[in-house]
């Protein structure tokens, strides 16, 4: 694997940077795959197929029609069809239908797993009507990551020099997103504890970082036992630390009685994890200057939590 | 008073310990993880029967260097990996809750 795809996985597995894994969280598939492909019809040849790889130089060819995807011919599969003699078959006969596929709203972090747990060279990418959009292979990560790595640090240089003489603190602007899963309980307080590492790295009063690693931790807890998946997402500028959980879960019938201390909906089985102790919402409020919720029965839940920030301590030259 | 301190005086087991001479000053007796968030102090060993890897996440976040696993509850692996990559100690004992909290409270009392 390529060092850059090899970070970024040690990112996605809890081994910084945090720069790269905040990136290839808040990054979908769709931002990094190949849409303009190249694809044959289940008629056509296995020489053609052979053609068409030697002419584009790629190494995997997608057979589909009108947008329905039936398999995928690699550069294996055309080797073998040398070796055994059927190269003019037609590639229906000999191409790979077994195949695992990515959805194009994934995020970048997911297909990362793929890579490395599956070894393969390239996904085909669906979307939800399961029609094929694109295809991803570790080139596509590694000059997406390029791209966005030089955005990032363009934007950091131009934020700091808008900003001439202004309190450094202040000038501090962060921007992440992670996506939350239903039921991840594997993952349940990574993002929490990631936020915690960025302000401690970038030295913020430790009261401060337990306010903000409670509201952020009993938000992303929240989202996994309660909601059907949603985002967690977190802002510092300003001097004001936003942290937002957004989900297209059940909503919620009662807001005032679930920010209350001790009411709960969680199941036995949530329970027996330790969650579920019903103090979720009002934590979250109790650690908060500004704090808002708004849901509606069927549509989802955004809970917002604002906690201000002193400036950190500056060192004296 | 350290860790090493901690669980000699009081009898426990240390089944992972990444830094023998880390302080501890506090403790906190609860099996609810918001509970734990919301007032578990820094520095405190987290007494409890929640033995499973959110606790270890929970800890890290409140600043708890360790979590004592009581009635010799089995601690699983993916606990302890977890505790390993987050350099949180996990410590065990025969004893209740109760028992457990008495013990270190007096150990800590005796100590301050």
């Amino acid at each position: 694997m390529s060092d850059a795809i090899q970070k970024a996985t040690d990112a996605a597995t809890g081994n910084e940077p945090l720069v790269l894994l905040e990136l290839i969280q808040r990054l979908k598939v769709r931002d990094v795959m190949t849409s303009k492909l190249v694809t044959v019809s289940r008629s056509d040849t296995m020489h053609a197929v052979q053609e068409l790889m030697r002419q584009m130089k790629i190494s995997g060819v997608p057979v589909e029609e009108n947008g329905r995807f039936f398999g995928l011919v690699s550069i294996d599969d055309i080797i073998r069809a040398l070796g055994g003699g059927y190269i003019n078959d037609a590639c229906s006969k000999h191409m790979t239908t077994k195949l695992v596929v990515l959805e194009d709203d994934m995020p970048l972090s997911f297909a990362l797993r793929y890579f490395d747990r599956y070894r393969y060279g390239r996904f085909p990418v669906l979307n939800r009507d399961q029609h094929l959009v694109g295809i991803i292979c570790q080139r596509d990560i590694n000059r997406a990551l390029l791209v966005e790595l030089t955005n990032e640090l363009n934007r950091i240089e131009s934020v700091s020099s808008h900003m001439p003489g202004a309190d450094m603190a202040y000038s501090i602007y962060v921007l992440r997103e992670f996506p939350i899963c239903k039921y991840d309980f594997e993952n349940a307080g990574k993002a929490a504890n990631q936020i915690k590492q960025v302000l401690q790295e970038k030295k913020f009063p430790p009261k401060v970082i337990r306010r903000i690693a409670v509201a952020a931790y009993e938000l992303e807890i929240n989202l996994c036992v309660h909601s059907d998946g949603g985002v967690l997402s977190w802002q510092i500028s300003n001097g004001r630390a936003e942290i937002i959980a957004r989900d297209a879960g059940p909503g919620i019938e009662d807001v005032e009685w679930a920010c209350r201390d001790g009411t709960s909906t969680a199941n036995e089985w949530i329970r027996s994890l330790g969650f579920g102790a019903g103090m979720g919402l009002a934590n979250v409020k109790r650690v908060s200057d500004e704090f808002e919720i708004t849901s509606k029965k069927g549509s989802g839940t955004t809970v917002k939590s604002v906690i201000n920030i002193a400036a950190p301590e500056l060192s004296v030259s | 008073m350290t860790l090493q301190q901690v669980m000699d005086t009081c009898g426990i087991e240390g089944v992972f310990v990444p830094d023998a001479q880390a302080a501890v000053t506090a403790a906190y007796t609860s099996d609810l993880l918001s509970d734990v968030m919301a007032h578990c102090p820094d520095g405190a060993v987290l007494i409890t029967v929640q033995n499973h890897k959110n606790t270890v996440a929970v800890c890290t976040l409140v600043g708890a260097p360790a979590i004592l696993v009581v009635h010799n509850r089995e601690i699983p692996a993916e606990m302890s990996d977890v505790a390993r990559r987050e350099g949180v100690a996990l410590l065990r004992t025969a004893d209740d809750q109760f028992a457990a909290s008495c013990k270190i409270a007096a150990a800590l009392a005796k100590n301050s």
